[in-house]
């Protein structure tokens, strides 16, 4: 495919900071002129031909599950298409970013909101959608303005609606969402029904991550070849993550899938000589520092290397921290982040909680921390979301990577790390007074 | 049994662990620390059915499942489960 128009604007030159910027513009928020100015006109094409170039481009979604994007857009075209003859689909854009640990979808939306738009309006389009939500983690002036502008040029044939998430981790999984747009409590529900078969209004549901639909704008203007000059063969183009922890400059990157995790680092001004990283968010799990340097930084590669991809997110454990007190503390996060729905993770995640907390600030017996293994396992598979299944994950990341930690503790008791000011951000829970 | 056969499948969010497929089926059906089933992985064998069957029935909360096929199609969703397991321990 042909990409007219593509000059010195052409986003995605690899710059000396390792960043390839194709979504953040270099030169901070673009409204709606620079927009069009950097990336030209919308390029509205028929629903067939954008799925199938999504499909080209290997693009997965960026939400954290990586599951290809055209074969969601075909799936969510495909259910509307058995249901011919009634309303339209609905597209839910998921900007909610209840990862507490990440903020790449607000840096995303605050300085490329058209792109975000744009991918609404073409997937909107691909798939039939007669509305479409963008939910965000909270009301924000410049989005409405966003919308405003686009309205006032006549942009869009469905406008956007802006959605604010409820509060809470869980509330931002799709399913949740759809529940919450439905009028109900923003708690998953049980799949299937998948929502592309119905979600909101009882319609087939494309739900995508606000960067996902952000490379789909692009991908429709430059092509899937084009998608495919940054990242590798089995995880093409680029990726936003959140790098934090024991870094000089902490912060989003846009960076191409397949780099090496010591690049990136050390682009990012990797600090002293970190034992570890948590890849993936508090679903994530731990890799042990300098063995997983060499790792690509991309779903596959991470996963290789036995760790996560996730939203993006990569935080460099401090030489002062102690990574059990870490995975303590997210652990007892996630407990009272559970929904309360599904008793096995109910009784099950809290009991695990329990369990790393012992690990980390007490003097774990052998039993407990038999107790913590077999709890990963029982609870795994077992509640309507991810919950229980990600708290496991990290949990056994932790007693894995951070296996010498917990002998010493068991024969000593907690090390003077474990009272080191934590490196993870534990949000603030309305109702909770921090435990 | 054949790999496409029925499976038994809980709906986590409607049971309220009464234990009645636990009682009836414990073959395939085992109780977790907290009272909730575990159900054994794969199709259920075929001369399990009519007992799959009976406790399916049983359930109160109707959170017991016999479904036809693999129990979940993984067409067109972000959040199909996903074959990530904790790592096993050492």
């Amino acid at each position: 495919m042909s990409a007219p128009g593509l000059t010195a604007a052409e986003p995605g030159r690899p710059r000396p900071d390792g960043q390839v910027l194709r979504l953040l513009p270099a030169e901070g928020p673009h409204d709606l002129r620079a927009h069009l100015h950097r990336h030209g006109a919308l390029p509205l094409r028929e629903a067939g031909r954008l799925i199938e170039a999504v499909e080209q481009s290997g693009l997965t979604g960026r939400g954290g599950a990586a599951f290809p994007a055209g074969r969601k857009l075909r799936a969510v075209a495909e259910a509307a298409a058995r249901a011919s003859g009634r309303a339209g689909t609905v597209l839910v854009a998921n900007g909610s970013e209840s990862e507490p640990a990440s903020s790449k979808d607000s840096v995303l939306l605050a300085n490329a909101p058209h792109l975000v738009l744009d991918g609404i309006a073409l997937a909107g389009a691909a798939v039939g959608a007669a509305t479409s939500y963008l939910c965000v983690a909270e009301y924000r002036p410049e989005l409405a303005r966003a919308i405003a502008e686009r309205a006032q040029a006549g942009l869009d044939a469905v406008p956007a609606q802006v959605s604010v998430t409820a509060p809470g981790y869980v509330s931002g999984q799709e399913t949740a969402l759809i529940s919450a747009l439905n009028g109900g409590l923003p708690l998953p529900t049980l799949v299937p029904p998948l929502p592309a078969q119905r979600g909101a209004h009882r319609r087939p549901t494309l739900v995508l991550n606000v960067e996902t639909l952000a490379h789909i704008a692009l991908i429709a203007r430059y092509g899937p070849a084009w998608f495919r000059q940054a990242g590798t063969a089995q995880a093409p183009g680029t990726a936003l993550v959140t790098i934090g922890g024991a870094v000089r400059a902490p912060g989003v990157y846009e960076i191409p899938l397949g780099v090496r995790l010591g690049e990136l680092l050390a682009h990012a001004g990797l600090a002293g000589q970190p034992e570890a990283v948590l890849t993936g968010g508090y679903f994530g799990s731990w890799l042990p520092l300098p063995a997983a340097l060499h790792a690509p930084v991309s779903a596959p590669g991470l996963r290789e290397a036995g760790g996560a991809l996730g939203p993006g997110v990569l935080a460099v454990l401090p030489g002062q921290c102690c990574g059990l007190a870490e995975t303590a503390r997210v652990l007892g996060y996630l407990a009272r982040q559970a929904a309360g729905q599904c008793g096995p993770c109910s009784n099950g995640t809290p009991a695990l909680a329990e369990a790393m907390n012992w690990i980390a600030f007490g003097r774990p017996r052998d039993d407990m921390i038999g107790w913590a293994r077999q709890l990963t396992w029982l609870i795994t598979g077992r509640g309507a979301c991810h919950l229980p299944d990600g708290a496991a994950v990290l949990a056994a990341s932790a007693l894995e990577v951070f296996g010498e930690d917990v002998r010493a503790h068991a024969r000593g008791g907690p090390c003077a790390r474990a009272s080191a000011s934590p490196m993870l951000p534990i949000p603030t829970e309305p109702g909770s007074q921090g435990r | 049994m054949s790999e496409g056969g029925p499976r038994l499948r809980v709906n986590p969010i409607a049971c309220q662990a009464h234990g009645l497929c636990i009682e009836l089926l414990p073959e395939l059906i085992t109780a977790d620390p907290w009272g909730y089933p575990i159900i054994a992985p794969g199709p259920v064998p075929d001369q399990l059915i009519p007992l799959a069957r009976r406790a399916v029935a049983a359930c109160p909360t109707l959170a017991l499942l016999l479904a036809a096929g693999p129990d979940q199609a993984d067409a067109g969703s972000g959040t199909a489960r996903s074959a990530r397991r904790p790592r096993a321990a050492r």
